[in-house]
């Protein structure tokens, strides 16, 4: 479910549920006290804009987050409001205006094939067929092993995503569905140590969609490497993730309130549909989001210095209409 | 894939849309919908071309000046056939003649051998006479073996050497644009150098490369005698191809790189791929569709340049056996010129062709027919 279908029922309350909410978001989970919290990934006080001088925009104000070895995090966020720039700010391949991301301590000064990101288009590249593509990656991340050691390697994650039978195909004659099992099989085989996913199923039709999640979920509960995902789809979020972190509306973005997801594992969509806490938490998330999107669009028109418009309020006095009248 | 699939595949690939509707109908496909596909590509371009050759007829009994007529259908037919003829005569005189060289040639090789045999047991100024003979009869029989004949090149020897001169100016074209434009795309700064001359040489007729290229030709040649390892006047004609035929492909490789997707190079990034894996394995075949459609226009080009180059500077290939035609004023002339217009043509076309069959080869996911 997207978050705009929960508009109608509930921007009475958005403020009021905030507030709950962020007590809850405070409180101590569980993965917390079960594994260490080790930050592999540290995001202090990270800005980012775009432009200068006056045309500069702000994008993201004030971001600070710790990812956490072998958690899955998601990041929950409308369109708009900067998710893209900040998994390239995780991956690399933006640098941050001010602030610092560190990963194991290091700062971050480009992008790496210990980072691996599933991009948001796929892009696969074309001419090569969907072996060709996860070789690649393996053939330039480890350049070091043994021509088999590789191909077998390939092979491996063509299977692991299900694509034995399409290996020789190139993109274009696959499915949106295939393409980013595609993608995802690239990214893995690089065997990063965060995955970096930036809304990986946002271009697909709800039921690919569905089976997709529940692939992702049972490799990642497989391997349990540490995963970023970048979602607009708070059911998503919630069924997948460990954390869920809300991007508030840009410009001037910054993280909201951390919602743990307290939810066994392994996650069956079904059982969760009628489990008390996943609605709870999904109505939470997503009345924290419209709050915010309803408080930065009042920000915004009353900085504005636009004459507000009223509008005439008027009925239309009958539906019905009349022929044309032609003069003679 | 199944024979179908392979079938409608070299179809969209070659560019040849016409037989799209025979293999769906061999594949059992709904016949209806096929015909009106055969009524489309087949029937209607052959009723336009029974009706362009109508008029054709009609034009050539009405334009008749004093000395001259406009050739109809059936005189071009007659000309074309009668070129053709005077090839294969041409071709079979030569080989005639070149039978009784080697004949010859053997004939002095085995005078040579006995001359030899008679030196063996010769002795002093006799044996020394004897071996300058052999000598002699030795260079004469290599002479007569390599015989080459001379007579004056027919038709279709001048079809080959259009053929020739455009692939080898076109290549040559290639071979700077490519690498060129790659750079261009790759770094807008040298892009920015570069600019102020594509845009100016560009819009330059072909034909007013041809003295300069003249020039640049007869002064490289200079001081050297005797044979070289190209025809100064092929050169000339190549060169003419390749000054015109570099700007499509310059532009286009340049757009073609500049515009690989932001999405493949943020893969390279990933990957941290080198540079030089960063051109061959992303940039170059991410701009390759683009590439080869420049290409096809420079060829395009490059072909109608070489005709008008080779009338204007009376080099051999098609232009100058239309020149010729037209200088000769004999009866066959204008039909001649009529059917070598339409061989230049039809090559044309089939380079054409060749060139989006190329392009449709490296351009996966997209490949269109025209």
């Amino acid at each position: 479910m997207s978050i705009d279908s929960h508009y109608d029922q509930s921007t009475d309350q958005a403020n009021k549920m905030t507030t709950a909410f962020k007590v809850q978001a405070t409180r101590e989970s569980p993965i917390q006290s079960v594994q260490p919290p080790i930050p592999i990934i540290e995001m202090r006080g990270v800005v980012k804009g775009y432009g200068s001088g006056v045309t500069r925009t702000e994008v993201l104000h004030n971001i600070n987050l710790n990812i956490r070895q072998g958690e899955f995090l998601a990041v929950c966020g409308f369109s708009g409001s900067g998710k893209t720039t900040f998994m390239q700010l995780l991956a690399g391949l933006l640098l941050p205006d001010q602030g610092v991301i560190l990963m194991e301590g290091e700062p971050i000064v480009g992008p790496g094939p210990d980072r691996g990101l599933v991009f948001q288009n796929y892009s696969l590249l074309p001419w090569l067929t969907v072996r060709g593509n996860i070789a690649l990656s393996v053939d330039s991340v480890f350049s070091n092993w043994a021509k088999g050691e590789r191909r077998d390697h390939v092979e491996k994650f063509i299977e692991m995503v299900g694509l034995s039978h399409a290996a020789h195909r190139r993109p274009h004659e696959l499915s949106g569905g295939m393409r980013q099992r595609t993608s995802l099989a690239r990214t893995l085989a690089m065997k990063p140590k965060v995955l970096l996913l930036d809304e990986p199923l946002s271009a697909l039709d709800a039921l690919t969609r569905a089976q997709l999640q529940d692939e992702i979920l049972k490799i990642w509960e497989e391997e349990r490497q540490t995963c970023v995902m970048i979602t607009n789809d708070v059911d998503e979020a919630i069924l997948v993730a460990d954390r869920i972190v809300p991007l508030n509306p840009g410009p001037k973005a910054s993280l909201g309130p951390t919602f743990a997801v307290d939810l066994q594992r392994p996650r069956n969509r079904a059982a969760l549909n009628h489990n008390s806490t996943f609605k709870n938490l999904r109505r939470a998330v997503t009345n924290y989001l419209l709050a915010v999107r309803k408080k930065s669009r009042d920000d915004e028109a009353a900085h504005s210095n636009e004459p507000i418009i009223r509008l005439p309020d008027l009925q239309p006095v009958e539906l019905r209409r009349y022929p044309k009248w032609i003069p003679t | 894939m199944n024979w179908r699939g392979k079938a409608l595949r070299f179809c969209e690939v070659s560019g040849l849309p016409i037989l799209e509707p025979f293999v769906r109908l061999a594949a059992g496909e709904d016949p209806r919908e096929q015909f009106i596909g055969i009524a489309k590509f087949v029937i209607l371009p052959f009723v336009a071309i029974v009706a362009f050759v109508g008029m054709w007829s009609v034009a050539a009994s009405k334009v008749v000046t004093d000395s001259a007529k406009l050739p109809s259908p059936t005189a071009t037919l007659d000309a074309g056939k009668q070129l053709f003829a005077m090839h294969r005569e041409q071709k079979k005189a030569d080989q005639t003649k070149r039978l009784e060289k080697l004949s010859e040639a053997k004939a002095l090789m085995i005078q040579a051998k006995q001359v030899e045999l008679q030196a063996s047991t010769a002795t002093g100024v006799r044996r020394e006479k004897l071996l300058a003979n052999v000598a002699v009869l030795k260079t004469k029989a290599v002479q007569a073996a390599n015989y080459q004949p001379t007579s004056a090149p027919t038709f279709i020897d001048q079809i080959f050497t259009s053929i020739k001169t455009v692939f080898f100016g076109f290549a040559l074209a290639t071979l700077i644009a490519v690498p060129l434009g790659v750079l261009c795309g790759m770094s807008p700064w040298f892009n920015a150098a570069m600019n102020p001359f594509i845009q100016l040489f560009k819009p330059v007729s072909p034909l007013a490369w041809l003295p300069l290229s003249f020039i640049v030709i007869m002064w490289y040649y200079t001081g050297t005698t005797g044979e070289t390892w190209f025809q100064k006047s092929f050169l000339i004609s190549a060169t003419t191809v390749t000054m015109c035929s570099l700007w499509p492909t310059l532009v286009n490789t340049t757009l073609g790189v500049a515009s690989v997707d932001k999405d493949y190079l943020n893969v390279a990034r990933v990957l941290k791929l080198s540079w030089s894996q960063k051109l061959f394995k992303i940039i170059l075949p991410a701009s390759l569709p683009l590439m080869f459609a420049g290409m096809r226009i420079s060829l395009g080009v490059g072909w109608m340049v070489l005709i008008a180059a080779d009338m204007l500077a009376q080099n051999p290939g098609l232009g100058k056996f239309v020149w010729d035609e037209f200088q000769n004023g004999s009866s066959m002339t204008y039909a001649r010129i009529a059917f070598s217009v339409i061989v230049i043509g039809v090559i044309g076309l089939l380079l054409d062709r060749l060139m989006i069959c190329l392009r449709n080869l490296v351009s996966f996911g997209g490949p269109s027919p025209a």
